[in-house]
């Protein structure tokens, strides 16, 4: 009797991990050149006063976001967020500790605006605003990706990422932006795309779309652009015109547009749905970035705005857009108004991708060859602007469940990736939050280590061989650093690749 | 900003190795870059930084890696017109590795 009874295996018990202080002291985004500063009116390096300057523009933000202030003060270093950080957990380095990022600035803020802190710095931990500070500032502000992981565990609700976007802002504001983010709000203002795509290339390789699609299945599926009086404009993250496997989602969400019959177009002025501004927390910057899409609408008279397969903007359009151009209920200017009457409000304004997926699939509109998608075993990774911090559909959590639906739908074999790693839990990819740059590859391939465990688990379990990722940063990301974990980098790819794979066009009769 | 000297003369790069003036670029130029990133250029690798560099005159951007994996495909056939041949090639990634020898301007955003 005895012999049967077997000690279960021991549990892997998630740890936090060992502290390596300073490990990513050095590692440091490139610093934004003046030409790429002054295109945006910041200053084109630092400046002189910036001390002052620096803690004028802090004061400025704590009035004008009271969040901020409250995030400034309710912090009782619980620590119940400090190892919830992929940037940690990869990095080993305490500064990545969210509790602790925010108390780089957060200890200033006490030295300036307390009145403990003003007279007795040292009993509550603030310090001089000095310019070792301001580098520090520079450096881990530019190693968090705003994904937000970590306030939903904060029992104050503490939004950390507001937290990074006042630093970033203080920083653009003294003359210390970041290359990367800086470079592309850039190329937004001067050329319409955060890829620098002029028209006429962008119109080069929508013909081509349309020549491959038809030589794939026979099939006309059109890839229209500036074309006045169509019902929908799409608006989607440049890289789904340039990278792989974003260009699968493009064609993807044209053959839905195809098989349901609904006339679209694409914009060449507003040819990018990314809006970086929200990543160095800078309200003008945004507003204008989403200006040009609302120029778009009222330019081609469109009746409906869908958002393609892109997180931070999805989170841009859902929660920001009415306020800041009036798509949606918001903006009560006199094009806010015109654009609102312009819109069919039977429609949800703006849609996401899935969402007018979703809503075709649910009334039998599309047809699918599910089989098609049998190489596959899926799993789902949930983008973090989309998970926490927007919505889709008309029921709470539908942004976790409405693209599950569509995998779902066109795929029979799908699992899941560990609870902890899923929906509101979800880790960042590790490139979010304009850190998808060169100079930080180190940080990225470190922080999409959570990423990468819980992915090796369901490859080893099930046999996943297809991540499907609704944000054009997760799809860069993942398909370079899945080679530094032994994956292949086709492994990732959209949602809408997988739809492009089983939809059925055209007559089957 | 830093400077690479090639036959004596100097070219001035980025932060990340890329030519900082266009117009400079040549042969010898691009086999500089190509050694300081581990690639030993061939007739293949030419193929592809020439296609690069004529659809860069025409449309001032580096070609979508479809439109160069099709281009590619027609002139060396369907074997070779796809991703994985241009990483054998490049293996930092067809588009920025490529774009780098060909003395283009680093494509940005979320690729």
């Amino acid at each position: 009797m005895a012999e049967t009874v077997v000690a279960p295996a021991y549990r892997v018990i998630p740890i936090i991990p060992e502290l390596k202080p300073g490990s990513m002291g050095q590692v440091r985004s490139f610093v934004a050149n003046e030409k790429i500063q002054t295109a945006l009116g910041f200053p084109g390096q630092v400046v002189d006063d910036w001390h002052e300057k620096a803690l004028a523009k802090m004061a400025e933000l704590l009035g004008k976001y009271r969040s901020l202030k409250v995030y400034m003060d309710a912090c009782v270093h619980c620590g119940a967020c400090s190892d919830k950080c992929h940037y940690f957990i990869g990095t080993q380095d305490p500064k990545n500790m969210p509790v602790a990022r925010q108390d780089l600035l957060r200890s200033v803020y006490r030295r300036y605006f307390t009145l403990a802190g003003k007279y007795f710095p040292w009993l509550v931990g603030a310090r001089d605003l000095t310019r070792d500070v301001l580098d520090e500032w520079y450096t881990y502000f530019n190693q968090c990706s705003e994904c937000r992981r970590c306030s939903v565990f904060c029992p104050y609700g503490i939004d950390t990422a507001e937290v990074t976007m006042a630093a970033r802002e203080i920083l653009d504001s003294v003359g210390y932006g970041q290359k990367y983010t800086n470079e592309i709000i850039g190329k937004v203002h001067s050329i319409g795309n955060n890829l620098g795509l002029p028209a006429p290339a962008l119109i080069d390789t929508l013909q081509g779309l349309e020549e491959d699609v038809k030589e794939d299945t026979g099939v006309d599926v059109r890839f229209p652009i500036d074309v006045k009086g169509a019902e929908v404009l799409l608006i989607t993250p440049s890289a789904d015109f340039f990278a792989e496997p974003h260009i699968d989602s493009l064609i993807g969400y044209a053959k839905v547009f195809h098989a349901a019959g609904i006339s679209w177009t694409l914009s060449s002025m507003s040819s990018e749905a990314g809006n970086f501004g929200m990543f160095i927390g800078n309200y003008d910057q945004l507003r204008k970035i989403a200006m040009r899409i609302r120029e778009a609408a009222l330019e081609l008279g469109v009746k409906r705005i869908v958002v393609g397969e892109c997180g931070h903007a999805w989170r841009v359009a859902y929660s920001f857009w009415n306020t800041l151009t009036g798509i949606g209920n918001g903006a009560d200017d006199p094009f806010a108004l015109q654009l609102q009457r312009q819109l069919d409000q039977r429609y949800r304004q703006p849609t996401h991708i899935c969402e007018l997926t979703w809503d075709l699939i649910e009334r039998n509109a599309l047809r699918f060859n599910k089989e098609a998608n049998d190489p596959y075993v899926v799993t789902f990774h949930d983008s973090c602007n989309v998970a926490r911090g927007s919505r889709m559909g008309d029921f709470a959590g539908g942004q976790f469940e409405i693209p599950r639906n569509i995998i779902r739908a066109v795929a029979n074999h799908f699992v899941e990736m560990a609870d902890h790693t899923t929906r509101e839990k979800t880790f960042c990819c590790g490139g979010g939050g304009g850190l998808l740059t060169d100079d930080l590859i180190d940080l990225r391939v470190k922080g999409a280590l959570p990423r990468m465990e819980a992915l090796q688990e369901v490859v080893d379990l099930h046999g996943v061989n297809f991540m499907a990722t609704i944000c054009a940063i997760c799809k860069a990301q993942f398909s370079k650093v899945l080679p530094y974990y032994k994956f292949d980098r086709r492994l990732v790819g959209g949602v809408h690749q997988l739809v492009s794979n089983a939809i059925i066009l055209g007559e089957t009769h | 900003m830093p400077n690479i000297e090639v036959n004596g003369k100097s070219y001035e790069t980025d932060e990340e190795g890329y030519l900082v003036n266009l117009g400079e670029w040549n042969r010898d130029v691009a086999d500089y870059i190509a050694k300081a990133e581990s690639v030993d250029m061939t007739d293949q690798h030419w193929e592809v930084v020439d296609f690069l560099r004529g659809y860069y005159d025409e449309y001032q951007i580096a070609p979508a890696v479809r439109v160069l994996t099709k281009a590619i495909g027609k002139k060396l056939g369907p074997d070779k017109g796809n991703s994985q041949y241009l990483y054998e090639l490049f293996p930092y990634g067809p588009a920025k590795q490529a774009c780098k020898i060909a003395g283009l301007p680093k494509p940005t955003g979320c690729v």
